[in-house]
């Protein structure tokens, strides 16, 4: 995936999620996530994505 | 619960009878050799599997007639063997309404059909809706006509103390308070149990949040006996609905409590009235019904420790309470009654060795852990306990109605029969198998001819093979052999070959099996299935 690409999802899921209620936010992103861990298909790397993302950042 | 007016067991399509305590009262203190505490289904089922063995038992309950309400109405595929083993299926069949197929909505929308297995080869079908009092009517009806069963109703078992190498038991009935003396006890007197409690015993495990209310009411309602879940449907937002066919047109609504609704609130009878009214407009159905029978319950997982103290033997609800979305409370219980009697059965007249009853509960508690497990994910479904389980859960169902995938996680959990792996009489596998079912594991079902494989089998032990030559090595007082031919639907089902042999035990499970089995191993194996454990 190019910069271009990621900018253009980073730029989908922003704008998606400002066009929603706050209370359909966490809805939305369950699901995204559920569509893409079945595209992707591999269980094994998703649950390390899963622990990559629940890692607190250094901010 | 029933309408106002109505006495408890005033049914609006099933006559209860009414027993009444023992009248010939000289042998009542008599030595028993098996005790059966409490006369629910489990505990006749044991007492009729004992007396299929020749073993003779003293049947005490409490009460004066079955219990009340339709309570459990699912019996598995499972359990219809058991009762098939015990003569007594016949009745079942005929009243029952058998289904393989479950629907589930939200917000209305169907989003998910699925099928439980079944197919041409299968003698039962996967599920069957009976209710609870009939259960117990038909196992009664054997009971009945059975000379090896003493049922004493009306009679309360009060005190349990280890006396002369048996149990001495108080019991109580309308007439006096008297003292029995029995080798052996079977606990099965439910989830209150007061054996339990007088043997200083405890249920450990846990409680889930989600509180159901059942209510059973009659009404003409045009549905196939297919079980619907309705996932956060119009009349309980944010609850779960289940709705299941019985016989004599009554049918099953289940719905869960939200969080503020008092339980004490939700059971008096305009709240249920009303909350049945909101579930058949989400039906669609708009004609009359009568209310029949209500009451609350809430999922737990709890189990003792160990099925067995001393002499003792927890069967059934005694022993272990599960949550009712796996449909296993009474299926279990059933099974225990059965591992058990056959295993004190040939302890008792001297075939088999004490030490096969130290199987019984590695089997039957790991059976309960299995349905914990299984129903754990299905209560977290259906009753989402935190946050993260609600989000994802309404994640999948609202993605559910467009992704099949999705829709697979509203799926529960199939009732495949636990496998007793663990147990001290199951052999290690045969590592030369390339398929059939494991040791531990239940023969399954295969068409012979005009009839099944199951049909073959005999009272106790069976022996499977394509070779007459082993057949005709092995024979044992217990075992009957069956010899299949090569090629046939059997022989591939279980991967027999020509030198193979499967033993399979009086409940039906693979004691061992062997890719080339010799009269030795085969002996070896019968002689463990009865206690001879070095
Ligand atoms: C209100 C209710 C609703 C239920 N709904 C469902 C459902 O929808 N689906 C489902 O799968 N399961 C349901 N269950 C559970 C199911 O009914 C049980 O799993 C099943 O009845 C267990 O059978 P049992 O023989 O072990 O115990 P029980 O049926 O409870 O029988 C125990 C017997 O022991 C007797 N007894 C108790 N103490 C003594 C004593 N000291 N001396 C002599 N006798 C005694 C009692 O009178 C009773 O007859 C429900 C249970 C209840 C109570």
């Amino acid at each position: 995936m190019t910069e271009i690409d990621i900018e253009r999802v980073y730029d989908a899921l922003a704008t998606t999620l400002d066009s929603l209620t706050a209370d359909k936010r966490d809805l939305f992103l369950a699901k995204i996530a559920l569509l893409l861990a079945h595209e992707l298909g591999d269980a094994d790397r998703i649950c390390d994505l899963i622990a990559e993302a629940a890692r607190t950042s250094p901010d | 619960m029933r309408p106002q007016g109505r006495a408890e067991t005033q049914s609006l399509y099933f006559d209860y009878p009414q027993f009444k305590a023992p009248e010939d009262r000289k042998h009542l203190e008599g030595r028993a050799r098996v005790a059966i505490v409490g006369a629910g289904p489990v505990g006749m089922t044991a007492a009729l599997a004992l007396a299929r063995e020749g073993i003779a038992s003293v049947l005490l309950d409490a009460k004066s007639t079955f219990n009340d309400g339709s309570r459990a109405i699912c019996v598995s595929r499972s359990s219809f063997y058991i009762l098939q083993r015990l003569g007594v299926v016949a009745p079942f069949l005929d009243k029952a309404l058998g289904w393989t197929t479950g629907r589930s909505f939200y917000r209305g929308q169907q989003i998910l059909e699925f099928d439980m297995p079944d197919g041409p080869d299968e003698k039962y079908r996967p599920m069957y809706n009976i209710q609870q009092q009939y259960i117990e009517q038909f196992l009664w009806d054997a009971i009945a006509r059975e000379p090896l069963i003493e049922t004493r109703w009306q009679s309360t078992v009060e005190g349990i103390e280890d006396r002369d190498g048996g149990l001495c038991l108080t019991v109580r009935d309308p007439q006096s308070v008297y003292k029995m003396t029995a080798d052996w006890v079977l606990a099965a007197d439910g989830a209150r149990s007061a054996i339990r409690k007088m043997r200083g015993l405890r249920l450990k495990g846990e409680n889930y949040e989600g509180r159901y209310v059942i209510a059973d009411v009659q009404m003409a309602h045009d549905y196939p006996t297919i079980r619907r879940a309705l996932f956060d449907p119009d009349c309980r937002r944010g609850g779960t609905v289940l709705v299941h066919k019985q016989p004599d047109d009554i049918w099953r609504i289940d719905y869960q409590l939200r969080d503020d609704e008092d339980a004490d609130a939700a059971i008096a009878e305009t709240t249920v009235r009303a909350s049945v009214q909101a579930v058949l407009d989400d039906l669609g159905y708009d004609g009359t019904w009568d209310l029949e029978w209500w009451s609350i319950y809430s999922a737990n997982t709890l189990a003792l420790d160990d099925y067995r103290d001393g002499r003792v033997f927890f069967i059934g609800d005694s022993a272990h309470i599960v949550p009712i979305f796996g449909v296993r409370g009474l299926n279990n219980g059933l099974a225990d009654a059965q591992n058990i009697a056959w295993k004190l059965a040939r302890v008792l007249d001297g075939r088999a060795q004490d030490a096969l009853l130290e199987s019984y509960s590695p089997e039957r508690r790991g059976a309960t852990l299995d349905v914990f497990a299984n129903a754990s994910k299905s209560a977290r479904f259906m009753t989402p306990p935190t946050p993260g389980w609600q989000l994802m859960r309404d994640a999948a169902l609202s993605l559910a109605l467009r992704h099949p995938f999705a829709g697979q996680l509203a799926n529960p959990r199939q009732m495949t029969p636990y496998t007793y792996s663990d147990s001290p009489i199951t052999e290690m596998d045969d590592v030369g198998f390339n398929g059939g079912p494991l040791p531990g594991a239940v023969l399954p079902e295969v068409r012979v001819h005009s009839g099944y494989l199951t049909d073959l089998l005999g009272s106790g032990f069976t022996l499977v093979t394509c070779s007459t030559a082993i057949s005709e090595a092995v024979s044992h007082d217990e075992l009957t052999n069956v010899v299949i031919p090569t090629g046939s639907a059997v022989d591939m089902a279980l991967q027999l070959g020509a030198d193979g042999a499967y033993l399979i035990r009086p409940d039906m499970h693979v004691a061992s099996r062997w890719t080339k089995a010799t009269a030795a191993q085969v002996m070896a194996a019968l002689a463990r299935n009865h206690g001879d454990l070095t």
